[in-house]
């Protein structure tokens, strides 16, 4: 049966009212089709027993009340997936923009997904190498974690994201990895960094990209990365895959829901956001994990730029909430061009304990981790010091601190682009970093691992990171990156 | 029957509920979801629907049941994990799988397993509501009473068995003035209704939490309430996973309200694996972990803390002292705002219902230490995170809890970030409790317990003052007075106050050792004056190896061998610097 009404009682912003009699599901999908013909897709918000309220994904341009017809699908919003996305990039709501035919579908799901039993969860402890020091020594991500990054416009997350998409990789296991991309309202430039940066991967054929641009219609980004989401839950928790499932930009899609909300005169929460945001943020976040007795397992990294750079703005303050920590990158450290600009002070990864440690990293990582940590802090904080009293008051020891700061981001943290360091690599050249302190001054570290490690390691690891500086430069590095690397010599 | 008219989120309105109560729960759709009846108008009833309410159509039936949210209270609680309106989650598993599925019904205690009853009380003898007529040993640890319900009417015993039950076969029978009233191992309470009790007693005995930080410079009393509000990453969860674990409460109520799925499984894997300090047993044999998570029905969070807390006056009413763990009543107050919202309230401040403070109190209010209707002592106490935004403690929810809570345990971004946990910072927290406590601690952990702490408070208090000078002039413009004021609130805020969660030996520090501790640090510091005031320096005092050892006292498990070791030590070197400086 066909429900088709006709009689449009309403339209404000993304909203359509329409008198129904009756049979119209809360949540149910329809097709709006304007006097000229085109097709929009809609969700009922709210139903009544005569009359229904949508959201329009495209945006409710063209729509009249005379003669825009609502046909209900009788089903909620469902995705049909099947194995051959991989490899494919579609829409925001879903469909192939890639030219190629749409895909042969071996099941349909409900994009709202459900909510993973907190007892069949499997806590997550598969340590994930990016490849980048200062996540794997500092911020460790663990497989099945959800750690977004927190940026600011300009500041390079987008590479970051890239980065670790292209290097991630869990030691010794050869499982199957996926990708999955979900772009809310960036822009097409942005979008195209990341196609190209896919298809430099080995594992090319195993991402799928779902593209809400900053052009396409805001509404549909309320289901976007729900529908990427249930993507990847199906290549996780069906298909046996490693998911990586990068979500960008969070900012937009949060400003989308605010839309909605105003056009339905919600009453708002602080700065305009609506009062349910938590909640729907964290349909979206605890949708990463691991599930007991599955292979698969999905680990998110959404983005969100902060706006004028505050943490605690509603979007990255109910990320922070939800999430398994943050990567948080620092303006300041961006205008040094130090790439990656990784503040670690307001950094963490509530997954780190588990995820390292003898036989995930090496036994003296947490060590070393909690003493460049303490030695970093303290360094900021003379910094600011030094900036009132002046160096000439600190003590021996708190130069050498100072000192430190600064070489921890000239070494540890800056990387290139191109550069991937093993987690080994990063714990020895953490040693190296340290060697320039006496034991005494290593609080956090314990003695027999001082005497293990300490000095031990310089040589190899010199060695190594000139043979591998001169390969990356081989690689033809982008002349941004190598520019970056004329700077820091 | 009714039959549903509007749907706008987890809200239903349903008309033709004539019959309906409000509170009472009512059968949502041809799935039966579950829901709660919170407004009435005319016939139209406005439910709160505790599952997912896609694909709902206005027309399907809505069955009242005539029964408030209830929860079922009786052996087999301990260890199991359930959702915020007390279905066990494994059941729930067992019954769709990895994923919630919805409108399935679970029994809140397992029907089938057999218990050993053993009856302590026998025929003849007069029970009243709230009476203990038998146990059950639930688990290692604790033995589960079996109560009389406390709405029953009084009556004396006709019947009483002995021997191995499931919860449903009758126990016992009890002739009263209306029959012969039936006694199963369980019964059904609302959740929504305090339990009641003969007295409120006054909270004089500290709930002892092995952290220092609490135990002696804000120490929560048995049956009281404290508030843990803190920003993201200040360590609210790692602080509230603590005292679920080392707390001297017997039973532990933990409720994940609205939190990360990934920390609920963290306690379920961790616990089982932890001892005890005191019994030496599993923690999960004394622990009830209701769960409900960010991404689970919003209405059904509500109602978690509602479950939570009714479970928690049960074990009460035994006779034990129970701690309730809140994280985290912000989303809490959001499902409530939620629901408010979509009820199209009138909003109070930044959105929230204008009976917020209200039902926080509501809440709070079911904490004491009481005189049960069985004649025992018992205690119920809450201690509440709070996650206000942008760690802005003006913010409604934190400030309506702090109103009532008698302890602030404040988090401080700024402290995490330094790495100094559990970050309490010192200067902005406070417990009412400690005037109350005074005796006990005097009586129980030393007489010069109170002023040391005291002393290491205005300390601090001190330090905070000093620092401000530093910054704008340097260290080296301090009185040498000062600077020792300096040097030992180091000690204070570094080998007191910080405690490693992770720490093998200092995660739980015994109120012996505490004292200890601070006593040593606090002595250290009268004999340093001296030596200063003689006209030692202050870096001669710090360069000591002694620095270095009151910095091990905590991480050692024979503490009282060590600190007297320390002692002498510091006799030791003190003498030296006496007499080089002579």
């Amino acid at each position: 049966m066909i429900k088709e009404f006709r009689n449009i009682q309403q339209v404000t912003g993304p909203l359509l009212m329409v008198e129904i009699s009756g049979d119209v599901m809360y949540g149910e999908i329809a097709e709006i089709i304007t006097p000229s013909g085109e097709k929009k897709t809609g969700q009922v918000l709210e139903v009544g027993d005569k009359y229904a309220v949508l959201q329009i994904f495209e945006g409710s341009s063209g729509v009249d009340v005379d003669s825009t017809r609502v046909r209900f699908k009788g089903k909620t919003l469902m995705l049909k997936v099947g194995t051959d996305m991989l490899g494919r990039v579609f829409g925001g709501s879903g469909k192939p923009i890639d030219g190629r035919p749409a895909i042969i579908p071996e099941k349909e799901l409900d994009v709202n997904g459900a909510s993973i039993n907190p007892c069949r969860r499997e806590y997550p402890r598969d340590f994930i190498q990016t490849g980048v020091s200062c996540i794997d020594i500092m911020n460790t991500l663990v497989r099945g974690q959800k750690l977004p990054i927190f940026s600011g416009s300009g500041l390079p997350h987008n590479m970051l994201a890239a980065q670790i998409t292209r290097q991630a990789k869990v030691l010794s296991s050869k499982e199957k990895f996926g990708v999955v991309f979900a772009a809310m309202g960036i822009t097409n430039e942005e979008a195209i960094f990341f196609k190209e940066e896919f298809k430099k991967m080995e594992s090319a054929a195993n991402s799928v990209m779902f593209l809400n641009l900053a052009d396409d219609p805001a509404i549909e980004r309320i289901i976007t990365p729900r529908i990427a989401l249930t993507c990847a839950e199906y290549l996780a928790f069906e298909k046996d895959m490693h998911v990586l499932v990068i979500l960008t930009d969070m900012t937009n899609y949060c400003e989308a829901l605010r839309e909605i909300s105003a056009a339905r005169n919600e009453v708002p929460g602080r700065k305009g956001y609506p009062g349910y945001m938590y909640t729907d943020l964290a349909a979206i976040y605890e949708r990463a994990g691991k599930i007991q007795g599955k292979n698969g397992s999905i680990t998110m990294i959404p983005i969100l730029s902060m706006p004028s750079d505050d943490i605690t703005h509603p979007i990255a303050d109910l990320t922070g909430y939800i999430t398994e920590g943050q990567i948080v990158l620092n303006r300041e450290l961006h205008m040094k061009a130090i790439y990656p600009p990784n503040d670690v002070l307001p950094s963490l990864s509530r997954l780190m304990k588990t995820g390292i440690g003898p036989g995930k990293t090496r036994e003296d990582h947490a060590d070393v981790s909690n003493q460049i940590y303490a030695m970093y802090a303290k360094g900021r904080e003379l910094r600011n010091l030094v900036a009132v009293i002046g160096v000439e008051s600190l003590d021996d020891t708190e130069r050498r601190i100072l000192e430190f700061a600064d070489v921890y981001e000239k070494e540890l943290l800056a990387q290139d682009y191109n550069e991937e360091r093993s987690v080994i690599e990063s714990l020895d050249l953490c040693w190296k970093l340290l060697s320039s302190f006496p034991k005494s001054d290593l609080t956090r570290i314990k003695e027999e691992l001082i005497e293990k490690y300490m000095g031990k390691t310089q040589a190899t690891t010199s060695q190594k990171k000139k043979a591998e500086a001169k390969k990356s430069l081989g690689k033809k590095a982008t002349k941004k990156t190598s520019l970056r690397k004329a700077k820091r010599r | 029957m009714g039959k549903i008219v509007k749907i706008t989120g987890p809200v239903v309105v349903a008309a033709g509920m004539k019959n309906s109560k409000i509170y009472d729960v009512a059968l949502v759709g041809e799935l039966g979801l579950l829901g709660e009846v919170i407004q009435l108008k005319g016939d139209k009833a406005i439910i709160q629907v505790y599952e997912d309410t896609n694909g709902l159509k206005p027309g399907e039936p809505v069955k009242g049941t005539g029964m408030p949210l209830s929860v079922e209270l009786g052996p087999g609680l301990l260890t199991t994990i359930y959702d915020g309106i007390g279905r066990p989650l494994l059941a729930l598993a067992k019954k769709t799988g990895n994923f919630i599925g919805r409108g399935i019904t679970a029994d809140t205690i397992d029907k089938k397993k057999k218990y050993d009853f053993k009856p302590l009380v026998k025929v003849g003898d007069a029970v009243g509501p709230g009476s203990i007529i038998g146990s059950v040993e639930e688990t290692q640890s604790i033995t589960h009473k079996i109560l009389v319900p406390p709405d029953a009417l009084p009556g004396k015993i006709t019947k009483i068995s002995k021997g191995k039950f499931t919860v449903e076969e009758i126990v016992a029978v009890v002739k009263t003035k209306k029959g012969d009233l039936k006694l199963q191992m369980y019964h059904k309470w609302p959740v929504r209704k305090p339990r009641p009790i003969n007295t409120k007693l006054s909270p004089e005995i500290p709930l002892i939490t092995g952290q220092r930080v609490f135990d002696t410079f804000f120490p929560l009393a048995k049956g009281g309430t404290a508030a843990i509000p803190g920003p993201f990453g200040a360590g609210k969860t790692v602080s509230q996973h603590q005292l679920a674990k080392w707390s001297d409460a017997q039973i532990v109520v933990y409720v994940g309200c609205g939190e990360r799925g990934n920390e609920m499984t963290d306690v379920l894997t961790e616990f089982p694996e932890l001892q005890d300090p005191k019994t030496g047993k599993p923690l999960m044999d004394r622990t009830v972990l209701i769960a409900n998570t960010s991404n689970m029905p919003v209405a059904a969070r509500e109602a978690s803390i509602y479950t939570g807390i009714t479970i928690g006056e049960y074990f009460r009413d035994m006779g034990y002292d129970v701690a309730l763990m809140a994280d985290s009543t912000s989303r809490w107050a959001e499902a409530l705002r939620e629901i408010s919202s979509r009820l199209e309230e009138m909003p109070g401040e930044e959105g929230y219902p204008a009976y917020l403070a209200s039902r926080l109190a509501q809440f709070y209010e079911r904490a004491c230490r009481a005189d049960t209707l069985a004649g025992n002592q018992g205690s119920v106490s809450i201690i509440g995170a709070v996650s206000p935004p942008g760690g802005d403690f003006s913010e409604p929810v934190t400030q309506n809890t702090t109103r009532l809570t008698k302890i602030l345990w404040g988090l401080d971004a700024n402290l995490a970030y330094s790495r100094h946990f559990p970050a309490i910072n010192w200067l902005t927290s406070y417990s009412l409790y400690t005037k109350t406590l005074a005796g006990y601690f005097e009586s129980q952990v030393g007489s010069d317990f109170n002023s040391f702490r005291e002393e290491a408070m205005k300390l601090l208090q001190k330090e905070s003052e000093l620092k401000e000078i530093v910054q704008l002039v340097g260290p080296d413009a301090l009185k040498e007075e000062d600077k020792l004021v300096m040097y030992t609130a180091g000690r204070l805020r570094e080998d007191f106050l910080q405690q490693l969660a992770t720490h093998e030996i200092d995660t739980f520090c015994s109120l012996d050792k505490q004292y200890l501790m601070l006593k040593m640090i606090m002595e250290t510091h009268k004999k340093a004056s001296r030596l200063v005031e003689s006209g030692v320096k202050v870096t001669q005092i710090s360069a000591l190896p002694l620095t270095e050892a009151i910095g091990r006292m905590k991480y050692v498990q024979k503490y009282k061998e060590e600190i007297k070791n320390v002692e002498e030590q510091r006799e030791k070197e003190f003498q030296k610097l006496v007499g080089g400086h002579k």
